[in-house]
């Protein structure tokens, strides 16, 4: 079949301003958005930019908007989308070139939230892991899936208004932590995000939620988060 | 030279190996982690079964039984001091990363989950035994995450989305590393004491495989230029259960959760090729066995590819027939639900990429290239040695997939190599911080960037009389074909010709792109060129080792030859041409013996 692909072109080095590019391309309905750009790349134009690794929805690489919608190149084919296919950055963080955009204030906001894991006390005297019963470590199982791909942060209203907002996949990750039965900084994570720039800046608006490239329940988790909060309660 | 940098260890790459290797190399030296890919894009992320270690959570289960199943799996190519090593570490290695807060799925006990894996198994009963401790079917994510969360948390300097172009050298000793920045497209030098290379695979050399774009064998390539041999480069590993055409892999973990092989007449045929351990045979005994159905007519609907069946009521008779118990002696069953519990991800892919629901559909399925057992030459605390005689670089490093220790010879079980990215990091690492305290900074040579501009100029002068995608394109069908399962001299030879054709065409490649900012075609022509040498390499390391062993399997030469061929392949690049020499195998206690599953 044949495809129509409308690509978002900005390189600061000769570009005063973005504009748009379409290519006619043929395809087979599987394809996938990410191998259509490759194509674009190898045999079209070769200063198209786009980051990309996996190329199978485990990196996070290539979260875009593709018709309107964030989501992965590589996770996205052409039978979903249709044969008019429209693709532009992420809204919300800077472009650098082309359809790459700046992540550092991405994983700035990341970073804020404590995301590694902590725990002081001493180690299981046999010398072996802590325990974890199934039904504890189900608790956080579905934050831990996250991929850092940035669709939810950068689908959220508040975070495009608001700077400072933590956004979405940072309360993911602190999520993750904060429910993890063996880990000892649930408080100082609570009191993070318990700031004006984190929890009060969700109006639960879910985009975040059906943009999850990994079907993270995002908004139920920051529901919970919440509910901590104002609980003082884990469970 | 306005951008130079000076760390008493660099560690080139931010995947298992390399972030392992920081931990450790950075408590006792000044640290730093050059990446391409953010550091949580890398590879590791997307493995999916497990890591290996005798816990013995379920089950008994002893590091020796581990070694043994190693070194049969390697096919006696590994080296029998380091396997055991491993093995021996695993335990303390898995538990360690549990105790950095990695999310295991966990026993009723509260103990770390296992599930059983090719070719590990009870060395008594010769039964599969749980061994791979896995978080669902993320593991490797996982893995990748906590590492990176506690080089966070250690405050490890990293410096994200540089790309190392070049080695320095000074009188034969390591003097650091010359990357280029892709966001501004700025060189920097790196000068060190130490340098660790832990830049994964080259599996996009392949048409088929379950490898990431990155994947383009840069670390080896870069060192190669720079002298350094690789080492049992013809040994690559094509994994059984790749999704038909995309390569994509479909874990292990399957057929360890009771999945079965089926060919188009509805066979299960792999009770044919391993009557004992059958669908959970080692990797090249498996992809063998497909390829041999496929090429004797019994591929599903004629074609190139067969099917994995993990649908609940299939899984429930196979195991029913081969008598498969849980731990209390009651029959092993499973339920859809459980599958989707156990093996989120892969329902996923299948979902996504196939439009087949494993829990009511086959899946077809093809091998794919996945995992290089060669690499650079370490020895097993990662100190990269450069001949024969095992004699050490004076500084470098290498660990993880890069790597040859060897511990996975000439065919790697399934989940060790996330169990070697976390030993041999570690060690390495700890080797290089070690070196680094008692060793003084090597000069820089006077122009430290010239080497990596030579490079790029190159690709910037081409005639552009050819293009860059076509002869990666090339490339990878050849490889795929005549370099790839079942080999032969005839195919081989061809194919080097046809390799050194693209290398030539190659050199008529002209970048469109004239900016800094992100040339991302500048590097991904750069990669080509890493990709076409290590094709070179692997081309010419198997087309001399005239035998069949684990990976490397040769329709003219069918046997394994240990009276000629237990020894290890080293390859140079010489004057631009491949020149190849021998190290021994390391022998402890186990004497090659015929391989049976
Ligand atoms: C789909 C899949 C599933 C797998 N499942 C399993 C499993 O269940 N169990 C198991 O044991 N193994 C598994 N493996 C194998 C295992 O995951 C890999 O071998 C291993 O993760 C490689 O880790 P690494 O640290 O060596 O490299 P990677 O994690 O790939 O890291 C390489 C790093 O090098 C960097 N790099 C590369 N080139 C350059 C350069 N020029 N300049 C700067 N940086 C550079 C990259 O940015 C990256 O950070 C699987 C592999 C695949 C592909
Ligand atoms: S929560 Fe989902 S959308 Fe957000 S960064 Fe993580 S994987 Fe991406
Ligand atoms: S390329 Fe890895 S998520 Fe798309």
């Amino acid at each position: 079949m044949q495809v129509n692909l409308k690509i978002f072109r900005y390189n600061p080095e000769v570009d005063a301003t973005f504009h748009y590019e379409t290519y006619t391309l043929e395809s087979d309905e599987t394809d996938r958005i990410l191998d259509l750009l490759e194509h674009v790349k190898g045999y079209h134009d070769g200063t198209l930019s786009f980051r990309r690794s996996c190329a199978h929805g485990i990196c996070g690489s290539d979260a875009m908007r593709i018709n309107g919608k964030n989501a992965l190149a590589c996770k996205t084919l052409v039978r979903d989308v249709g044969d008019h296919i429209t693709v532009e950055p992420l809204l919300g963080l800077k472009v650098q070139k082309d359809l790459i955009v700046d992540m550092e204030p991405f994983f700035d906001n990341y970073k804020k939230v404590l995301p590694y894991f902590i725990n002081d006390s001493p180690l299981p005297a046999d010398g072996r892991e802590r325990l974890q019963s199934p039904e504890e470590r189900a608790r956080f199982d579905d934050t831990t899936k996250c991929i850092l791909c940035a669709a939810c942060t950068t689908s959220c209203p508040s975070f495009w208004a608001h700077d400072d907002y933590l956004g979405p996949a940072a309360l993911v990750t602190a999520h993750r932590f904060i429910y993890d039965s063996r880990d000892e900084a649930a408080a100082e994570r609570m009191h993070i995000v318990s700031e004006t720039s984190g929890l009060a800046r969700c109006h639960t608006i879910f985009n975040c939620t059906m943009a999850c490239p990994r079907d993270i329940q995002i908004t139920k988790a920051i529901g919970e988060l919440k509910m901590t909060s104002l609980t003082g309660k884990l469970d | 030279m306005a951008n130079v940098h000076q760390f008493e260890v660099v560690v080139v790459g931010a995947g298992g190996a390399g972030l392992m290797a920081a931990l450790y190399a950075s408590r006792g030296a000044k640290t730093a982690v050059i990446s391409k890919l953010y550091p949580t894009r890398s590879h590791t992320g997307t493995a999916q079964g497990g890591i290996s270690a005798a816990l013995g959570n379920y089950e008994e289960d002893k590091p020796e039984w581990h070694t043994y199943d190693t070194v049969k799996g390697s096919d006696y190519l590994g080296d029998q001091d380091a396997i055991e090593f491993m093995c021996e570490e695993a335990i303390e290695a898995v538990i360690e990363l549990e105790h950095m807060g990695l999310p295991f799925d966990r026993t009723p006990e509260g103990r770390i989950a296992q599930r059983p894996f090719g070719g590990h198994t009870n060395n008594e009963t010769g039964k599969p035994v749980r061994r791979a401790a896995h978080a669902a079917d993320r593991t490797g994510h996982m893995i990748l995450q906590t590492l990176y969360q506690q080089c966070l948390k250690n405050k490890v300097n990293f410096f994200d989305e540089f790309q190392i172009l070049d080695f320095l050298v000074t009188d034969g000793k390591t003097a650091g590393v010359v990357a280029v920045e892709l966001a501004t497209g700025e060189l920097h030098t790196f000068h060190a004491k130490a340098v660790i290379f832990a830049t994964g695979g080259h599996g996009r050399i392949f048409e088929v495989t379950s490898n990431c774009y990155a994947y383009t064998g840069d670390g080896l390539a870069v060192l190669l230029r720079q002298g350094i041999p690789l080492e049992d480069m013809e040994f690559f590993q094509f994994h059984p259960t790749g999704i038909f055409k995309l390569g994509i892999l479909i874990t292990e973990g399957v057929r360890g959760e009771g999945g079965v092989l089926i060919n188009g007449v509805g066979d299960r045929f792999m009770t044919k090729y391993a009557p004992s351990v059958k669908d959970l045979a080692s990797r090249d005994v498996v992809s063998r066995a497909i390829y041999t159905e496929i090429r004797e007519g019994r591929g599903v609907n004629g074609k190139n590819y067969i099917h994995l069946d993990v649908r609940p009521e299939s899984v429930n008779k196979y195991a029913a027939i081969d008598g498969r118990t849980n731990l209390d002696g009651s029959a092993y069953t499973i339920t859809g639900t459980q599958l989707l519990a156990k093996l989120p991800d892969i329902i996923d892919f299948c979902r996504v990429y196939l439009g087949v629901d494993p829990v009511t559909q086959m899946m077809p399925i093809q091998p794919t290239a996945h995992y290089s057992m060669g690499g650079i030459p370490t020895n097993k605390f990662g100190e990269v040695v450069i001949d024969s005689n095992n004699t050490p670089f004076p500084g470098l490093y290498a660990a993880g997939e890069c790597a040859c220790v060897s511990v996975h010879g000439a065919n790697r079980l399934g989940t060790n190599s996330l169990l070697d990215l976390v030993v041999f990091g570690k060690h390495a690492g700890l080797k290089a911080a070690e070196f680094a305290q008692q060793a003084d900074y090597q000069k820089l040579p006077s122009n430290p960037e010239a080497g990596a501009l030579f490079q790029v100029e190159a690709l910037r002068t081409g005639s552009g009389q050819e293009n860059a995608f076509e002869i990666n394109a090339e490339m990878k069908t050849i490889m795929f074909d005549d370099v790839g399962v079942y080999r032969t001299e005839k195919g081989m030879k061809e194919a080097l010709e046809k390799v050194w054709a693209l290398q030539e065409r190659f050199k008529h490649v002209k970048v469109t792109d004239t900016g800094k900012i992100f040339n991302t075609e500048l590097l991904s022509a750069w990669e080509l060129g890493n990709m076409l040498e290590v094709a070179e390499v692997i081309t010419e390391s198997a087309l001399n080792r005239q035998e069949s062993r684990g990976g490397h399997s040769r329709e003219d030469y069918p046997q394994r030859d240990d009276k000629n061929w237990l020894k290890h392949t080293l390859a140079w690049k010489k004057d631009g041409k491949v020149v190849i020499d021998y190290k021994p195998v390391t022998i402890t206690k186990y004497q090659p013996k015929a391989r049976v599953y």
